[in-house]
């Protein structure tokens, strides 16, 4: 069968650890650690001060310019703001919250009598105030793409593949609140209005994909695309591909290709704003791997430390060796265990030592491995070989920044070369130079 | 609690070079069991001493640099052998060993080690080789003929014709095309039968440990030249011997494909298979001995970082980018 996207790899899934277990809510924890810098953009300033009280779902930080606010995930007294670690990498300021275990409501937090008649303006404002970004990782304001592709939108995708392996948040979310989700996407649709609504998800997604055939029954326009499972299938531009056969251009945005893409989880937090009045101050999490006792999704309030949330799942085992925020490919590795879930926190998964196929002594057999399976098709090797020695002409004739940093290659190398780590210091390189 | 902190990605898939080298031994096999069994032990003890000079070049040159031993990714071991495939049986046993260890240290080792060789370091002994014992490397012993198993001299062995010598006259080989795909022949120990190497070449297809792109291209235009340029009667006779004769499938499959000498993307990989089979032809027509195989691919080997540097793959994202 012909490729829908270039490269990829097929890495174990792992999916069956945490998909069957029913979603449960988590305990609700002492103290919440709320993010000041929860999406790509400026950090929001705080909007309250030590010992203020706060109710839940109160807005509590919020800036101009390319910034979302954050918002109460539990009620109570704030005692403090200081630096805690991000699940990204490095530290961030955090308004630290006592929880006084009422979850007294803030009056803010209610449904709009009559959502449907909300013009595409006020959808877009509600999508902000909300605080609502990219879910699935990429932490990118909502309400900014929605305002990109509007009037530029042909086809719109809600991207629910999951490429990832060990993750099945949005599986687990499209089985337990499929409506939420397709409401969600209808809201979006009104804002862009396309010609083409897709529903994607992969083919290991069978029961999502079964239940979602039943919903789509109750949403005239939106069509459900299976896609054979292989990642990154669920990179954007990669998607786009797959169901478009259009390819973004390098430097480009989805909308120059007509596209606009949203995550699962992110549609039903645009659900859950407009008819609950809700803005995001939980998320459902996948906490997984071999190195966690009782892998399951819990539902997660923000600012939980993921200390509490592995805590809920029974703790680590003796053998763990990584504690990721996000997926094996993609995702950061931890090393303080305070860290608190940000907004597009959407997995905790935890390698046991099984899983370490790093090398000790890393070489480059010149296999053309990383080649194959690059879905930008870029040349790795050179990146890597260039990155390493700092050839800022070379790394941009071979296109370092078109790099996703998707890890295809680093899987796929037999010498286990860090090329992603690499690919990074290379763009760094290029940054600077370019000030 | 030790919690690991590196870059992404955290999991890798289950490819090696280790499992990628002992693919490639795997895949070897055949030809040198085809090896022995038509030109006698004497070739097996060969291929033995090229390989432990090969080993032992790798280990005394890793302790001297004083660095980790690379004994175990597999390397010199396929050098080894691909090194012994490419002599007659008949050579000394000191030359061979001489070949091991010049191939590992000298062209691979002290260039920079495992994929930063520029030339394929088995075929650069062999050129090594030629120069120091010409007579040792283009003498054949006659087919049938009993090697002893000690020490010779190129004046010891009964040489013959092999099916090279013939088409250099240029005459049609004087075994039958079946004995020839077989290996009853005279030759190299590795390259007699064109059967043993292509079921070498179908196992590392199968294992995807190559591409099928620098034999296709490098076979197909060895192919079409002797046909069009056929110095025999009968071209698609001609051709057929010239594909079966000599070291072009050894060449073709094993030497051509070395991913440290060979370019990367798949347009530059086919261009260089081109060139590898356009080099061969010409080398064999013109040039003083009936083989141009070990030549051919190493004048290729300096060329491919400029295929690699013009023939880049297609980017995502690209052609738009161009219409902007």
């Amino acid at each position: 069968m012909k490729s829908l996207f270039f490269g990829g790899v097929h890495p174990d899934g792992h999916k069956d650890l945490s998909a069957g277990v029913p979603l449960a809510a988590m305990a609700l924890p002492a103290q919440a650690a709320v993010l000041l810098r929860q999406h790509i953009g400026a950090p929001c300033q705080p909007l309250v001060a030590v010992g203020d009280t706060v109710c839940l779902g109160q807005k509590i930080g919020d800036g101009d310019g390319l910034c979302v606010p954050v918002h109460a995930p539990v009620s109570g007294v704030v005692t403090g703001i200081e630096d805690r670690p991000h699940p990204g990498g490095g530290t961030c300021p955090a308004i630290l919250i006592k929880n006084d275990f009422l979850d007294t409501p803030c009056p803010t937090m209610k449904p709009y009598s009559h959502p449907e008649a909300l013009s595409t303006a006020e959808l877009v404002s509600i999508i902000r105030e909300a605080g609502i970004v990219g879910m699935g990782g990429a932490a990118f304001p909502t309400d900014v793409k929605s305002k990109t592709g509007m009037s530029r939108t042909d086809t719109l995708i809600l991207n629910a593949c999951e490429c990832e392996p060990y993750i099945t948040a949005d599986d687990v979310l499209l089985r337990a609140r499929p409506a939420d989700v397709l409401r969600g996407v209808e809201i979006v649709a009104r804002i862009l209005s396309p010609g083409r609504v897709v529903i994607a998800l992969e083919d290991n997604k069978a029961q999502a994909a079964e239940v979602l055939k039943q919903q789509l029954k109750d949403f005239p326009g939106m069509e459900l695309k299976v896609l054979p499972t292989r990642y990154p299938q669920g990179a954007e531009k990669q998607l786009i591909q797959a169901v478009t056969g259009r390819q973004v251009p390098s430097g480009g945005l989805p909308k120059d290709v007509g596209c606009t893409v949203f995550n699962a989880a992110t549609a039903a937090a645009v659900y859950r704003a407009v008819y609950e009045g809700m803005p995001v101050i939980e998320r459902i999490i996948t906490v997984t791997g071999e190195g966690v006792k009782q892998p399951r999704n819990l539902m997660v309030r923000t600012g939980t430390s993921f200390l509490e949330v592995i805590a809920a799942v029974g703790g680590l085992t003796d053998d763990v060796w990584k504690v990721l925020s996000g997926g094996p490919m993609m995702g950061t590795a931890q090393g303080d265990l305070s860290v608190p879930v940000a907004k597009s926190t959407n997995a905790i998964v935890c390698l046991s030592s099984a899983q370490n196929g790093e090398s000790a002594h890393p070489v480059c057999i010149r296999c053309g491995k990383c080649l194959e399976v690059c879905p930008m098709g870029l040349e790795p090797l050179y990146l890597y070989r260039y990155s390493g020695a700092g050839d800022v002409d070379a790394l941009k004739r071979l296109h370092l920044m078109d790099c996703i940093e998707c890890g295809c290659c680093a899987y796929a190398c037999p010498g286990k070369l860090p090329l992603v780590e690499g690919f990074r210091a290379g763009k760094r390189t290029l940054k600077e130079g370019a000030k | 609690m030790n919690l690991t902190v590196s870059a992404s990605p955290h999991i890798r898939g289950r490819d090696s070079t280790t499992r990628l080298m002992l693919d490639v031994v795997i895949a070897l096999l055949p030809a040198l069991a085809a090896g022995v069994l038509f030109q006698g032990l004497r070739a097996g003890l060969v291929a033995a001493v090229c390989v432990l000079s090969a080993l032992a070049g790798e280990w005394l040159l890793r302790l001297a640099l004083r660095r980790h031993s690379t004994l175990p990714d597999g390397s010199a071991l396929v050098t080894g052998l691909l090194l012994a495939l490419t002599l007659p049986a008949s050579v000394p046993y000191y030359a061979a060993a001489i070949g091991g260890l010049f191939a590992v240290v000298v062209v691979k080792g002290l260039c920079g080690g495992l994929g930063q060789n520029t030339f394929n370091p088995a075929l650069g002994a062999r050129a090594f080789l030629m120069l120091l014992f010409p007579a040792c490397l283009t003498r054949f012993p006659a087919l049938g003929a009993a090697l002893s198993l000690g020490e010779l001299s190129p004046a010891d062995v009964v040489t013959g014709a092999t099916p090279l010598h013939h088409m250099q006259m240029p005459a049609l080989p004087d075994v039958s095309l079946l004995d020839l795909f077989l290996g009853r022949a005279g030759g190299c120990i590795g390259e007699v039968s064109a059967l043993a190497l292509l079921i070498g070449g179908g196992w590392l297809l199968l294992r995807r440990v190559i591409s099928v792109r620098i034999p296709a291209a490098y076979l197909g235009t060895v192919a079409v030249l002797t046909l069009v340029f056929s110095k025999g009667e009968s071209p698609i006779l001609w051709m057929a011997y010239s594909l079966l004769s000599g070291g072009v499938l050894l060449g073709a499959i094993f030497m051509a494909t070395d991913y440290a000498t060979s370019p990367v993307g798949p347009a530059a990989q086919i261009a260089y298979g081109i060139g590898c089979g356009a080099l061969t032809v010409v080398f064999r027509y013109t040039g003083l001995f009936p083989e141009g195989v070990t030549y051919a691919i190493l004048l290729m080997n300096a060329a491919v970082w400029l295929l690699d540097r013009y023939l880049v793959p297609k980017r995502y994202g690209e052609k738009k980018e161009a219409a902007q």
